[in-house]
């Protein structure tokens, strides 16, 4: 981990940019001041040696047994009802009944 | 604290109670002290009382005819405003969904419905579950009810309050790194964390996807596990939920518990407790052995990793899950955008709170190019670790018993200008979060100054009923004291 060098006000803004994030001048040194709190307390973590440690990405992984049980199958791939599509169009911002309306998308 | 699920469920089946008037004198108290002027306790962000009176109609009308009422009739429970409501708002404590409402219903909110509860509407808490005290909601912060000038916990802070001012019997909340058990260890009531993949998780709003689950509040243990017994099962909603038998958590919780053999993690019993907490959890300990339980000493050695580990892991889960409030499909959207990238920015620059930005630009971080090994694998290899702890600790006990916090509740402020500060609280919580075992807040007395302490008994994975039995006992304990 780099947490010595730390986190500059331009790693704020091009990591701001990759989460379409827009954050004020104000905000900037900010969050700068706090992910690198954050950050430094995270270096903790090179204290342990993981090198032939399994990265585990859910609890099931680590439990044996079948995948069903511990909830990691996948469902029958078939048609079934889903919610109607005049509910869902409805509570969005713009559409034109069929398709999510958006600004447009190319700027020219 | 007054009405419980066997009373109200009793009175409305003796005729001697309404599920409608039980319903109305609750809405009577969140009238009368829940207030919206920012003088109340602040739990309840909307109430939903037509869908609430329309079912406490037709459980009175099934006890007039004489039919047999469902285990939850007429009882009177709020909801997270993170589980989807059909028709209600659903803000997530957010103003980006602050005019959404969802076209469903999450399934825990089906199930409590089928079991015949009265949902009395939807509860506030910290923005998107983000945060250990409820005051990063968008509309304002819970006040505790049992000390106003103090936080309620969070991030289910609402959820906690609810229970606590009786404004209803049970709540749901949800808990990715201690949103129910450390709000229920301050406001004095009991909260569930049940075993990661228990309770389907459709219809909430996703903040840690490899951590988020959804557990109820009660105002005693037999109620909380009347409501998880509702919750829990497969769903075919949620791939994650586990097919596995439920076992009868009533019955279980009610066997002595001689024998059980209770571990006492010794990392958590270190610098930082409160010595009132310290004293209350070794009363309890005391009466657990005196009640028959072999009480051993165990070690989790990884435990002061949980605390990093857990920041990696769901703030880069958070940043993929927040990804989709976009203003495309649902939600607040920026009106004067030129453009559809433009639109993305200022949509979610006007929807998120300081906290919620704070958590996407770390874990965007932990996930960017040049750092993926460095913070998020390296997370998930110390999980591994930590999760490996617990499995050991249970080949040689049947449930662990710990302090739920550091410290009683809070000040209002006292803690909201310094991050680290703020997720150092969930200290004893996360590990149990990482893990997936299950885990209980039970109260276990309170400090000189009137504040609640709470105790945490952590299970097996999958073995809610041998945690139910060990805080059944801790609370029948109380009564000795």
């Amino acid at each position: 981990m780099s947490e010595q060098a730390g986190v500059s006000i331009e790693d704020v803004r091009r990591v701001a940019e990759l989460a379409n994030l827009e954050l004020t001048p104000e905000e900037e040194p900010r969050m700068q001041r706090d992910l690198n709190a954050i950050l430094k307390h995270i270096a903790q973590l090179n204290e342990l040696d993981t090198k032939d440690i399994p990265a585990m990405a859910q609890v099931g992984e680590m439990l044996g047994g079948a995948a069903h049980e511990w909830g990691e199958t996948l469902r029958e791939d078939a048609v079934r009802p889903s919610i109607d599509r005049a509910a869902v169009m409805a509570v969005a911002p713009e559409t034109d009944g069929r398709f999510f309306k958006v600004p447009k998308v190319i700027e020219r | 604290m007054d009405l419980t699920i066997d009373a109200v469920r009793a009175g409305v089946a003796d005729g001697s109670a309404t599920a409608t008037a039980v319903a109305e004198m609750h809405y009577s108290r969140i009238a009368a002290n829940d207030g919206v002027e920012g003088k109340g306790i602040n739990s309840f962000l909307a109430l939903g009382k037509e869908r609430a009176l329309a079912q406490a109609a037709k459980i009175d009308s099934m006890a007039a005819k004489g039919e047999e009422l469902p285990v939850l009739a007429g009882v009177p429970i709020g909801i997270k405003d993170v589980l989807a409501m059909q028709g209600a708002p659903a803000t997530a404590g957010s103003l980006i969904l602050k005019d959404y409402r969802p076209p469903y219903d999450a399934t825990a909110v089906t199930r409590l419905e089928a079991a015949g509860a009265v949902l009395l509407g939807k509860l506030n808490c910290d923005e998107f579950a983000m945060g250990s005290s409820n005051e990063n909601s968008a509309y304002g912060p819970v006040r505790n009810p049992r000390a106003l000038d103090r936080v309620p916990g969070g991030s289910s802070g609402g959820s906690a309050a609810a229970v606590a001012a009786n404004f209803a019997v049970a709540t749901l909340g949800t808990d990715t790194g201690g949103s129910i058990r450390q709000p229920a260890a301050f406001c004095g009531v009991v909260g569930v964390l049940p075993t990661y993949g228990r309770v389907s998780r459709y219809g909430l709003i996703a903040f840690a996807s490899s951590l988020d689950r959804v557990g109820p509040f009660a105002k005693n243990v037999k109620d909380a596990a009347t409501v998880l017994q509702v919750l829990a099962g497969q769903d075919a909603l949620d791939a994650t939920s586990s097919d596995r038998p439920v076992d009868d958590y009533v019955g279980l919780m009610a066997k002595p518990v001689e024998g059980l053999r209770i571990g006492v993690p010794k990392e958590y019993f270190g610098e930082g407790l409160d010595p009132e907490i310290r004293a209350a959890i070794e009363g309890v300990l005391d009466g657990l052995k005196g009640a028959g339980c072999v009480i051993k000493p165990v070690s989790l050695p990884h435990t002061k990793y949980a605390i990093p580990t857990y920041y990696v892991i769901a703030t880069a889960e958070a940043s993929s899950n927040l990804s989709r409030f976009d203003g495309v499909r649902f939600g607040l959207r920026d009106a004067e955008a030129k453009t559809l990238s433009e639109m993305f920015r200022r949509t979610r620059d006007a929807g998120f709170g300081a906290e919620v930005k704070r958590r996407i630009l770390l874990g965007t971080y932990a996930l960017s190019a040049g750092y993926y090994d460095a913070y998020y694998r390296k997370a998930q290899q110390v999980r591994t670790l930590l999760t490996r702890d617990f499995l050991t600790a249970f080949l040689d006990v049947d449930a662990l018993v710990a302090p739920v916090t550091p410290t009683p509740a809070f000040k209002l402020g006292e803690k909201t200008d310094d991050p680290v500060k703020m997720y150092l609280e969930d200290i004893y919580s996360v590990a149990a979060s990482l893990a997936g075992v299950c885990g209980i807040s039970v109260p276990c007395g309170e400090t000189k100054a009137g504040l609640p302490i709470g105790v945490q008994v952590i299970g097996k994975h999958f073995d809610e009923g041998t945690m139910f039995r060990v805080a059944q006992a801790v609370e029948a304990g109380q009564g000795q004291a």
